[in-house]
C-alpha cells in the first residue's frame, strides 16, 4: 500500500512530539483558537438535544464548530494514516510491558490496540466492557470535570505553566497509575 | 468592535472570536490525526508503557511537544503576531478554581485513560484507522460529558 519505502514506518517520538506541539501555535495563528480536543463532547451534547442543564445552553455552531471541524479532521487522518501509512509490524513496546500484559493475559500484539480488550466481540465481555464502555465514560467526564484532556491542559496549559493544568496531569497521572497497577490485574 | 477613532482613551481589542475557519482547522485536524497515529501515541500498548514506566517514548512525544508549544508562543509574542482577528496570538490564563475540581476531575480521566488506552484525540483518530469499535468508546465519552454537565452544580468547580 505504501507509495514510498519508510512511509509505514511509525515515527519516533523526537520528530512526533514538535510536530504535535506545533498544532497549539498554528490554530492560534491561522485560526484564532485554543488547541483541546475534549470539548467536542460538550459541543456534541449541546448540539444533539436541547438541554434543561446550563453547561450545555450556548451557541454551539458559534462557539464549537471550530472544534466539530477540528475532531472530524484528526478521524480523516486516522483514515490517510491507517489506509496508507499504517505500520504492518506490532508496536513495538518495551519487553518488560509486553511481558506484563502478557501475565495479565493479552494475546494479541498485532496492532494498535489488543483485540482481545479492545474490539467488537471483546465488548460483550466484562473486561472488554469495561475498557471500552466504562473508561470511555470517565474519559469524556473526567476530561469535562477537569476542563480539558491531553490537549488541552498536557499539552497547551502545561506550554502555558497554568497552575490548572498542572493540578490536571497530576490527577491523569494518579488516575493512571491507580487503574494500571491496581485495577488491571484484578479486571484482566 | 470599536470603529477606528470611536474613542481614543480605550485602546481597540477585538474580544469576540475570529470567524470558524473550518477548511483551516479541518486541515490542522487532519495533520495531527496523521501524527497521532504515526507517533503510536493512539495505541493501547504506548499507554501502558507509558503508566508502567517500561519506556520513554511517550514521556518523549509529550515533553517535546510541550516544549515546541512553548517556545513558539514565546516567539509569537516577542514577534507581536496576531491571529485572524487581530488579536494577540496567545493562550488565555485559566483560573484555576477548586484544586479538587482540577485534580479530581484529572483523576477520574486518568482512570479512563487508561482502561481504554485513549483519550479524546486518539478516540477519534483510532475510529479513522479502522478500528471501529471505539464508536462505543465515543458514545461512552459524550455521555460521561453528559453526565458531567447535569452533575456540575453539585461538584466543586
Amino acid at each position: 500500500m505504501s507509495i514510498f519505502p519508510g512511509m509505514t514506518e511509525p515515527w519516533p517520538w523526537y520528530l512526533a512530539g514538535p510536530l504535535i506541539g506545533l498544532v497549539v501555535p498554528l490554530l492560534l495563528l491561522l485560526a484564532g483558537r485554543e488547541f483541546g480536543v475534549s470539548s467536542s463532547l460538550q459541543h456534541i451534547c449541546a448540539a444533539c438535544v436541547p438541554h434543561r442543564a446550563e453547561y450545555f445552553r450556548y451557541d454551539w455552531k458559534r462557539k464549537g464548530l471550530w472544534n466539530l471541524a477540528f475532531v472530524a479532521g484528526i478521524l480523516g487522518g486516522g483514515v490517510i494514516a491507517g489506509r496508507f501509512l499504517a505500520n504492518p509490524n506490532s508496536v513495538a513496546i518495551a519487553e518488560s510491558t509486553r511481558e506484563a500484559l502478557e501475565v495479565l493475559g493479552i494475546r494479541d500484539f498485532s496492532g494498535l490496540v489488543p483485540t482481545d480488550l479492545i474490539g467488537w466481540p471483546a465488548l460483550l465481555t466484562v473486561r472488554g466492557f469495561a475498557a471500552i464502555v466504562v473508561g470511555g465514560f470517565l474519559v469524556g467526564f473526567g476530561a469535562r470535570w477537569a476542563g480539558g484532556c491531553t490537549s488541552g491542559h498536557g499539552i497547551t496549559g502545561l506550554a502555558t505553566l497554568q497552575p490548572a493544568s498542572l493540578m490536571a496531569v497530576a490527577g491523569f497521572f494518579a488516575g493512571g497509575l491507580f487503574v494500571t497497577w491496581i485495577v488491571l490485574p484484578w479486571l484482566l | 468592535m470599536a470603529a477606528v477613532g470611536a474613542s481614543p482613551a480605550v485602546p481597540r481589542v477585538a474580544t469576540a472570536d475570529p470567524p470558524a475557519r473550518i477548511p483551516v482547522v479541518l486541515a490542522l485536524g487532519v495533520y495531527f490525526g496523521i501524527v497521532l497515529v504515526k507517533s503510536e501515541a493512539v495505541s493501547w500498548f504506548r499507554i501502558q508503557e507509558m503508566f508502567r514506566f517500561g519506556g520513554f517514548h511517550m514521556y518523549g512525544i509529550l515533553g517535546s511537544a510541550v516544549l515546541v508549544a512553548g517556545l513558539s508562543l514565546i516567539a509569537i509574542r516577542r514577534l507581536g503576531f496576531t491571529d485572524p482577528a487581530g488579536r494577540p496570538a496567545r493562550v488565555e490564563f485559566k483560573e484555576p478554581g477548586r484544586w479538587t475540581a482540577r485534580f479530581g476531575g484529572g483523576l477520574v480521566f486518568g482512570c479512563g485513560w487508561a482502561l481504554l488506552g485513549a483519550c479524546p484525540g486518539p478516540i477519534y483518530a483510532l475510529i479513522g484507522t479502522g478500528v471501529t469499535v471505539l464508536v462505543v468508546a465515543l458514545g461512552g465519552a459524550v455521555a460521561g460529558a453528559w453526565v458531567y454537565g447535569h452533575l456540575r452544580p453539585l461538584l466543586p468547580r
